[in-house]
């Protein structure tokens, strides 16, 4: 097959490329140029678009024998992930980026570039196994990202290849150290790479400036504080609400109001929800008939639990927990798997959250953790 | 493999390669006093004597330096400095924005840390810098410290008529400084007779080494050194000569300034051939730069290896890949460091929009050049620019 490399600088999407050049493929790297301006990422280490980054890619394209490019998709990555990141925040809705970016960047943008340029499909270094179009979680549980490509479609899912899903990240550093490529012992990128310094709220303030509102205890309907914009502010959030309250109880973040700019907290007991619903779903294979039971996870590195699925209004789903969870923001994705501990848990779809209640257990204590 | 790169760097004359190899099984430091010293300080001088002749200057004239970015920054650098010394107004830098980096980022780094004002030239839309633009730009010339146009522009091959530019530089006693690193072997360049202070050129684009270049410097003009060290070169350029890679670029000069004229002819044949062959092919591609029969002082008006072309719904980034992946490797002409296509400042600078900047591609061919180069772009071109038509990247 052609296969086109996308190639961030990483060690995963390096060892990634050498396994498809190994498997006799016929490769291409391409290192996706995303920050409209390179030079700022410079000192932000950990972005995943500075100029070393493109560097490391290079270096190992090189190692490898292949031919490598940049392409630059910082205007497409502004528009459909910056834009959209912030533009959640402001709905007061809690977004994942990685998540989008795959969704209309690696398997949008690029994949159709690849197709018109005469690639077969994309691989790329995500931790996932993919067979048979069937997406499911990566044998290391730890680093598993089938979460943040539960959004393909059975389409996109045909024209992507992922090496790395049925080793560890430990054997993927390993495999780099054995072919002597520097990025082995390259740290791994946990932050949003738009913001390389980790400060969300802070590179939120700036794109939406100062928009204080409310902090209202939901028990009482007391405003207890003011704040400086719902952005801030994440649902099942703990720390730094800015607030103290008399009875010493930690208090959470329950629910934001982007309008009136309110965000309401209250303690433990009131933070569980049990029913979700959602927007329109996308499947990675057929739609399954519904209602179905199946496992969900509602954040990435979150842990899955099991629920019912069926149908919800307006094209979207409702999905009914077995267990009361805390933290369940709207705009997150609801990722739902069919449990398989044999050859891992298969990805059937996800749908983005609209709302999260307690429906059917209003007197028992939340009994996840954060 | 299909070279189609020749104006980014051109294959090692066979004389050249025999010469260094030659000289690297030597010691001898030229700075030396002693037989093998002296022995190193005769080839070193010897290599001197046959370039300054070959490009009509005098030995003295001849610099030597790490190649053609080190000659531009010594240049602007030097010239401005020692200028500004002797006279305080003058602060004013004359330059055309279609030079290559290393002229531009120069005289940026200049305004932005030595107070230099920085006057744009006009430039046609062949790319050309006409003595009337450099004129107007002079005025009295009494606050200028330099002018820079370069002999041959990198990206679209255009040629300006330096001697023209040097005697108007002069009528208002401003020195002029031109970038010859393309035009040296494709065009006369005569020192002397142009009038120029001084001159940037450079080994590997005529068959010599990399990191091996010239600065030719008149001999009354007042350079500030860069390097500062073993008074080498006049004492503008301390640093123990690398013999060999200066036998090297004597060599490949002698030979480029030497089979010039049949080489020019052969080239310009190629070229031709080349763009009729795509027009043929691609009928709405577009020539960039001036046309190639133009002519500048009896000499051509454009490189005679250059072929600068846009194809319109197409990116030059797709194009360079969908060829390269055909064994053909031409450039888009301009990368950042970090490889990222933008447009190209000298397209930009010639009145070009961004699409059309980012449809190019340069073709430069060179002194390995056949016609079966020429045959193995024309089998690919067609289906090349349609598909790189249906990709058009990250547009909707
Ligand atoms: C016009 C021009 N000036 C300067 C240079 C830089 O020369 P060098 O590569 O020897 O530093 C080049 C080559 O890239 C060039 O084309």
């Amino acid at each position: 097959m052609r296969l086109l490399a996308a190639m961030s600088g990483g060690v995963d999407s390096a060892v990634a490329a050498a396994l498809a050049v190994d498997a006799g493929h016929d490769v291409t790297g391409v290192h996706l140029a995303l920050s409209p301006d390179r030079q700022t990422l410079r000192s932000g280490a950990r972005g995943c678009c500075s100029v070393e980054d493109a560097h490391d890619a290079r270096r190992v394209a090189d190692e490898l024998g292949i031919p490598f490019y940049v392409w630059d998709l910082a205007d497409r990555f502004r528009e459909d992930v910056v834009d959209d990141f912030v533009a959640e925040y402001e709905a007061g809705r809690t977004p994942n980026p990685c998540l989008r970016c795959n969704e209309k960047i690696k398997f949008t943008a690029v994949l159709d570039r690849a197709r018109a340029l005469g690639f077969d499909a994309v691989v790329t270094g995500h931790h996932a196994r993919l067979a048979d179009g069937e997406l499911r979680r990566s044998v290391d549980a730890g680093k598993d990202q089938s979460y943040v490509l539960g959004v393909l479609t059975p389409e996109q899912l045909a024209a992507a290849v992922f090496p790395l899903g049925g080793m560890t990240k430990d054997r993927v550093r390993e495999i780099a150290a054995e072919r002597g490529f520097a990025v082995a012992t390259k740290a791994d990128s946990h932050d949003i790479c738009f913001i390389p310094d980790g400060d969300t709220r802070g590179f939120l303030a700036k794109k939406l400036g100062s928009r204080p509102g409310p902090l209202v205890d939901a028990a009482t309907g007391a405003t207890v504080g003011e704040h400086d914009g719902t952005y801030g502010f994440t649902v099942g959030q703990r720390r730094g609400l800015g607030i103290s309250v008399g009875d010493q109880q930690p208090r959470y973040v329950l629910g934001i109001e982007p309008v009136t700019r309110t965000v309401t907290i209250g303690t433990a007991d009131l933070a569980g929800v049990d029913e979700i619903t959602t927007a329109g779903p996308t499947w990675t294979a057929g739609a399954p008939a519904l209602p179905f039971r199946a496992q969900v996870q509602l954040r990435a590195h979150g842990r899955p639990v099991g629920c019912e699925v069926a149908a919800g209004a307006d094209g979207g789903l409702v999905v009914r927990l077995d267990e009361v969870q805390r933290g369940v923001a709207a705009g997150q994705s609801a990722v739902l798997y069919e449990p398989d501990a044999e050859r891992g848990d298969h990805v059937v779809g996800q749908a983005a959250i609209r709302t999260a209640a307690r429906q059917r257990t209003p007197d028992r204590a939340a009994t996840a953790a954060d | 493999m299909t070279y189609l790169d020749h104006a980014a760097t051109t294959p090692v004359l066979p004389e050249v390669l025999a010469a260094m190899t030659e000289q690297l099984g030597r010691v001898g430091n030229a700075s030396s006093l002693h037989a093998s010293g002296r022995a190193a300080r005769r080839a070193a001088e010897q290599a001197r004597e046959r370039l300054a002749e070959a490009l009509g200057a005098r030995p003295s004239e001849v610099l030597f330096t790490g190649g053609g970015t080190e000659s531009d920054n010594l240049a602007v650098k030097g010239l401005f400095w020692a200028r500004r010394q002797a006279d305080p107004r003058r602060r004013r830098i004359v330059v055309s924005p279609a030079e290559h980096h290393a002229v531009l980022d120069s005289v940026e780094w200049l305004a932005t840390h030595e107070g230099a004002e920085v006057t744009w030239l006009r430039v046609e839309p062949s790319g050309r810098v006409t003595p009337q633009a450099l004129a107007e730009a002079l005025g009295d010339g009494s606050d200028v410290a330099v002018a820079s146009v370069m002999w041959a522009n990198n990206e679209i091959g255009t040629v300006s008529d330096i001697a023209e530019l040097a005697a108007t530089a002069h009528d208002v006693g401003v020195p002029l400084h031109t970038d010859a690193v393309q035009a040296v072997g494709q065009v006369l360049v005569d020192f002397g007779a142009s009038g120029v202070d001084a001159l940037t050129m450079t080994g590997h684009k005529l068959g010599g080494p990399m990191g091996a270049g010239v600065l030719l410097l008149r001999r009354e003009a007042e350079c500030t050194p860069l390097l500062h060290g073993g008074g080498q070169e006049r004492d503008v350029r301390s640093g123990t000569l690398d013999v060999a890679a200066i036998v090297g670029l004597g060599v490949a000069t002698v030979s480029a300034v030497h089979g010039r004229v049949e080489r020019a002819a052969e080239l310009r044949r190629l070229r031709d051939r080349l763009v009729a062959g795509v027009v043929e092919q691609v009928p709405d591609v577009r020539l960039n730069g001036a046309p190639l029969d133009d002519v500048v002082r009896s000499g051509p008006g454009r490189l005679p290896g250059n072929a600068h072309l846009s194809f319109p719904g197409a990116e030059g980034d797709a194009l360079l890949m969908l060829l390269d992946a055909r064994g053909i490797e031409c450039s888009t002409g301009s990368a950042c460091s970090a490889g990222v296509a933008r447009p190209s400042h000298v397209l930009t600078a010639v009145g070009a929009d961004p699409d059309r900047a980012r449809s190019s591609l340069r073709f430069s061919l060179g002194h390995t050049s056949t016609d079966a180069d020429v045959d193995a772009l024309l089998a690919v071109v067609a289906p090349v620019v349609e598909r790189a038509r249906r990709a058009g990247m990250g547009r909707r």
